[in-house]
């Protein structure tokens, strides 16, 4: 679609035949119509996304036994760089979870493969939260961590989407 | 009438002229602006050398980059293998040094940006890095006494400027290595621990000096750069910067349907990660089984992040102490290289195995299963246009 540039140059009427004048007005109208259907086309949405995963940062874990919320320590998420992120775990009463033990995993699904570095629970600073460090999102797209937890609650399961 | 005529006309001469821009999502527009050279972020510091910015230690590094006295024999150097004015690779399928080696020569610009290094990222810095062609019998082919012995001999001055007083050496052996020949390790083996200690001190400052220097190594402004640059602005593209529709599409496929972007992404065109695509090994050449080989190498490396001869504190050692250890998906898993200047130097992949732009595209549209492990490529249905355009667009990384 390279430039079709047309040059219109409008002079003043100089007594067309009206069949011409209604010719000239229904071509006119043919062309906004095609403006139309144009600029339309033009303003849709590209690529309407397929509805993506379940983003949420805060979960009732698979059982049912803890709530979750999973968050950027810094707020944001920065592609590339090792960022540490925070777990915190209440119980169904919202009680503190204290003293879990919380193994990691995850990958992208739509690549075959898992994560590039093996995140671990590094630190925790009180009222249910966990730091997590070493977490690495080398490129754009869906990525999937899993949290396996298992404290004198009982043990649980929580899968958390990140989109890119 | 006549006034509506006109400007019905103009309407479609406008939306038809509009046809000639490059058309793009704003999904796209981001991604495109996400590879843009000028989005590369300044070279960090790197705190565990702290020579990495001091113009002395970049200055001697570069006299030792090009030393040919650095090799057992005098004949080999960084720069044999690493051309200055072939993008610091040598246009070989496989590098030859002293021997012939493994692998083919990785061009340098922007390495200073990356966590691990080598095809299978056997090192964690930049600096023990050049330690290690220094070594090896097919590259450099010297040994770290002799070494240290060099240095004082022909740069003791201007090494002593940098990094301080030099070791007294008497009584230490001419060669010695833990990595050499018998003769070496023996004569390694006899020396006491601080003698070890201060020649591995002297050989660590050797690569401290040497990777001051690689920092400068950085990418130029592309075609592509201009092009991304331009569409970012909105300015009409002028002169190079206008791509043909051969590079639009080229360039959409490869943020698209060719899913090249999630590999090859950020301004480097690459995520700095390891990956298996499938890429056949090279017969005659010995098993090489890329990523899940180097975990261990670089973890008994006594110059990695942990080691005492890291300067700063360990908290610059954040991929070592969370890498990936043991997965499948690191089997035949291999860096993902840079795909700037890529063109204009071939043969691709980690030994040299394709000797063509269009015989990598064809590798990825076909995405044959690896020999061992399971490849992350999937099969492309591309057209022998969209193959071309592929090609087209690498090419504008190299302009
Ligand atoms: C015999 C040729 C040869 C010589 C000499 C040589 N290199 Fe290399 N270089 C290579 C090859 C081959 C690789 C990839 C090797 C591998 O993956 O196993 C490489 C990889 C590298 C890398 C990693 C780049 C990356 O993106 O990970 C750096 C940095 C480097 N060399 C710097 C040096 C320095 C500094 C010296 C001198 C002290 C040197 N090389 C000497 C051939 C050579
Ligand atoms: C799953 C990650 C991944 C995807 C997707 C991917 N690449 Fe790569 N690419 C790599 C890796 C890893 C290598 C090095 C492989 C090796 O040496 O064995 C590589 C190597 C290359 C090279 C050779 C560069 C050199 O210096 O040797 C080119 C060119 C290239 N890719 C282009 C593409 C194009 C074009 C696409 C899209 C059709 C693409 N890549 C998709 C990871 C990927």
């Amino acid at each position: 679609m390279r430039s079709v540039r047309q040059s219109v140059v409008c002079r003043r009427g100089t007594g067309l035949a009206s069949l011409w004048r209604y010719l000239l007005a229904g071509l006119g109208l043919a062309a906004l119509l095609v403006g139309i259907l144009a600029v339309v086309y033009l303003t849709a949405p590209r690529s309407a996304q397929p509805a993506g995963p379940d983003v949420s940062r805060t979960k009732k874990t698979d059982n049912g036994l803890y709530m979750a919320s999973f968050v950027p320590e810094r707020g944001v998420v920065r592609q590339g760089e090792l960022e540490s992120w925070l777990l915190t775990l209440k119980t169904k009463t919202g009680a503190s979870v204290e003293r879990a033990a919380i193994a990691i995993s995850g990958g992208m699904p739509q690549h075959n493969h898992g994560l590039p570095t093996s995140p671990q629970v590094t630190d925790y600073l009180g009222e249910g939260r966990y730091r997590i460090e070493g977490l690495k999102f080398t490129m754009s797209g869906w990525w999937q961590l899993r949290f396996a937890i298992s404290s004198g609650a009982g043990s649980d399961t929580v899968l958390f989407n990140v989109v890119l | 009438m006549k006034r509506l005529f006109c400007f019905l006309a103009l309407m479609v001469a406008v939306i038809l002229a509009g046809c000639g821009k490059p058309d793009f999502s704003d999904a796209e527009k981001k991604t495109i602006a996400s590879l843009a050279l000028s989005r590369l972020p300044p070279l960090k510091p790197d705190t565990t050398n702290r020579f990495a910015d001091v113009p002395a230690a970049a200055a001697l590094g570069s006299t030792l980059f090009f030393d040919l006295g650095m090799s057992r024999d005098g004949t080999v150097s960084c720069s044999t293998c690493h051309k200055i004015d072939r993008q610091f690779q040598d246009d070989l399928p496989q590098a030859v040094g002293v021997g012939h080696t493994n692998r083919r020569t990785m061009p340098l610009a922007g390495v200073a940006r990356d966590p691990w290094f080598f095809w299978d990222g056997r090192r964690d810095s930049l600096w023990a890095q050049a330690l290690t062609p220094l070594e090896n019998p097919l590259e450099q082919a010297g040994n770290r006494a002799a070494y240290a012995h060099y240095i004082k001999a022909r740069f003791g001055e201007r090494y002593e400027r940098i990094f301080g007083p030099l070791p007294d050496f008497s009584g230490m052996p001419l060669n010695a290595s833990p990595l050499g020949t018998d003769a070496e390790k023996a004569a390694w083996n006899a020396m006491s621990g601080p003698q070890r200690d201060a020649i591995n001190g002297v050989f660590a400052n050797i690569g401290k000096a040497i990777a001051a220097f690689e920092r400068s190594i950085e990418p130029a402004p592309t075609r592509f750069d201009r092009f991304a640059l331009d569409l970012a602005t909105g300015a009409e593209p002028k002169g190079d910067a206008v791509f043909t529709r051969e590079e639009i599409l080229g360039l959409k496929l490869f943020i698209g349907k060719a899913n090249c972007v999630t590999c090859h992404d950020g301004p480097r065109f690459t995520d700095n990660s390891f990956h298996n695509t499938g890429v056949p090994p090279v017969a005659d050449l010995p098993p090489d089984r890329g990523r899940i080989d180097a975990v261990h190498q670089v973890e008994a490396d006594p110059f990695n992040c942990f080691g005492a001869y890291r300067d700063g504190d360990a908290s610059a050692c954040g991929e070592l102490r969370f890498m990936v250890k043991d997965a499948p998906q690191l089997i035949r898993a291999y860096k993902t290289p840079s795909l700037r200047g890529a063109a204009t130097r071939p043969p691709y992949m980690h030994a040299g195995q394709f000797s063509s732009l269009d015989e990598v595209v064809a590798h990825y549209a076909k995405a044959a299963p690896s020999v061992e492990g399971t490849s992350e490529v999937h099969p492309l249905e591309l057209s022998d246009r969209e193959r071309g355009a592929l090609v087209a667009f690498l090419k504008t990384l190299s302009e």
